[in-house]
């Protein structure tokens, strides 16, 4: 099965991190993305710029409706995600619980639906 | 289909309904509603089948094996089921499995693992345990939890399609997964054992076939963790409730109250079993509430008469418990104990502070009405009996506060 590993995290609390806790984190999420590929789980993965450059669309009444920000404001912002290959929800957790933003925010687990 | 057919279907529904069902599940990789309706199938060929053709040697394995070859048809004409278990690289298995015809016991540790999964709500867990694993009737289920039937049906659905399409597996968690998964399937199984020990509905007051499953998924539990001490602790309390199970009623199926039960009926092995694994819960570590309940249990199993009970070590096992799982529940029982050990003057103040949170629950009314009764205030016993009257489950429990409140009544008027 695929899962989608959202990220949520505190965009503010990342902004005020310093330079070298910045790039310990980085380290790690390289480091982890080696493991994801290695074990064969890896299908895609990317980090999203925050939701300052966020734009919302909605079509009513055939009207296009563009507002600035994200979807809902929200403690918590999507920031990223890791697409994998895993057999079961309990080897995803597995993988979402290793990832380095774990500790400080949430990742929240998505089961792919295939539709045939 | 003849009497005696139709009433080996029952018992063998009865008591292995929950073995069959987990084998099922496993066949058809996690689909329960799948496992389910094969079972379902299997029940109504053997209704035709076994008045024609005889009863079967082995019911439970007939059962089984016609339920999983059911399921395998619906699984070969359906595409996307194939291809799940081929995803799931079971579909050699699958064939294999037609040959092996005893329902493993391990199955049903893997079905309450499951149930238990922490992506379900804890809510859904029990729910979905006391379904597939109790076989209990939504309609009992929805009336623990106060909703509706409907709405329990919506839960029960729900919780299933989760776990088919989020991909919760089928099987028991590796060891560094278990504590935070022990917590809740250790509830489950006392859950199951407590539905058994006084069944919340039907003609019978104790299920003894759900005790005894209890009693074995928490020995394979202890088995595969021989390290957990509440493990170990829940199954020396399973042992030592479950060994006073045919003291507890009398020839007319109504309960036997500990202090009337004829001791000789308990059963030496459980009771010598629970106390040795009691001893080695406690002796691990303190806190722990499954090791404290077993303590309790010990206390009455280790005397010989009721009249020799140590309830003031009851009481401070209660107020140990009190200490970790401060409920209500527990300070009721505490009260109980309170009045054994010191007398119902004392239990009185404790009890009257827990009108608020207990008011709607019945043993309440019912403690409180024996002691006034005892302390001789007929007027607040005879109001408090009618209460609990009012709020009786089952009806044995009626019969006797019926009786009792007559007792009161007749004793104002005197």
């Amino acid at each position: 099965m695929q899962y989608l590993l959202l990220i949520y995290e505190d965009e503010k609390a990342l902004e005020e991190r310093d330079e070298h806790a910045r790039g310990e984190i980085m380290a790690e999420y390289y480091a982890f993305t080696g493991s994801v590929r290695e074990a064969g789980q890896y299908v895609a993965a990317d980090a999203l710029q925050p939701t300052t450059t966020a734009t919302s669309v909605r079509v009513r009444d055939g009207k296009t409706l563009t507002t600035d920000g994200p979807f809902a404001e929200t403690k918590e912002q999507l920031g990223g995600f890791y697409l994998i290959e895993a057999s079961d929800l309990d080897e995803a957790i597995s993988t979402a619980s290793r990832i380095p933003s774990a500790r400080f925010g949430t990742i929240e687990v998505r089961p792919i639906w295939t539709i045939e | 289909m003849p009497a005696s057919a139709h009433d080996l279907l029952q018992t063998v529904l009865e008591t292995d309904r929950a073995r069959i069902l987990s084998s099922l599940i496993r066949t058809c990789a996690g689909d329960f509603d799948l496992a389910e309706e094969a079972l379902h199938d299997a029940v109504v060929a053997a209704t035709t089948q076994w008045p024609q053709r005889g009863i079967p040697d082995a019911p439970d394995a007939w059962l089984l094996q016609t339920a999983r070859h059911k399921a395998i048809d619906v699984i070969r004409r359906d595409q996307r089921k194939r291809q799940k278990l081929e995803e799931l690289g079971r579909t050699a298995s699958l064939y294999q499995e037609e040959e092996e015809s005893t329902p493993i016991p391990d199955d049903m540790l893997r079905l309450i693992f499951t149930c238990c999964h922490p992506a379900l709500t804890e809510e859904a867990q029990l729910a979905l345990t006391l379904r597939t694993v109790v076989g209990l009737p939504t309609i009992e289920i929805a009336r623990a939890f106060l909703v509706n039937e409907q709405t329990m049906a919506q839960r029960l659905v729900r919780a299933k399609k989760k776990i088919r399409d989020a991909g919760i597996p089928y099987r028991v968690p590796e060891r560094n997964e278990m504590p935070e998964r022990l917590a809740a399937v250790l509830l489950a199984i006392y859950l199951v054992f407590n539905e058994g020990y006084s069944a919340s509905s039907g003609e019978h007051v104790v299920r003894g076939e759900l005790c005894a499953h209890a009693i074995h998924i928490g020995r394979i539990l202890s088995e595969l963790m021989p390290d957990e001490d509440e493990t170990m602790g829940l199954l020396a309390l399973m042992l030592l409730q479950d060994s006073r199970r045919l003291a507890r009623t009398n020839e007319n199926g109504d309960l036997v109250l500990l202090r009337d039960q004829d001791r000789s009926l308990w059963n030496r092995e459980q009771i010598d079993e629970g106390l040795h694994l009691c001893r080695q819960a406690r002796a691990a570590q303190s806190g722990a509430v499954y090791g404290i309940q077993a303590a309790i249990a010990a206390e009455h199993a280790r005397s010989a008469r009721a009249d020799e009970t140590d309830w003031e070590q009851i009481v401070r096992l209660y107020a140990e418990l009190l200490r970790e799982r401060p409920t209500p529940v527990v300070a009721l029982n505490h009260a109980v104990a309170t009045a054994m050990a010191h007398g119902a003057e004392e239990a009185l103040l404790l009890i009257n502070t827990l009108a608020d949170d207990l008011d709607g629950y019945g043993p309440f009314h019912a403690a409180r009405a024996d002691f006034y009764r005892t302390t001789g205030r007929w007027d607040e016993a005879e109001d408090a009996y009618r209460q609990a009257v009012a709020l009786a489950t089952n009806d044995p429990e009626r019969r006797f506060l019926t009786g009792r409140l007559q007792e009161v009544r007749n004793a104002r008027l005197a």
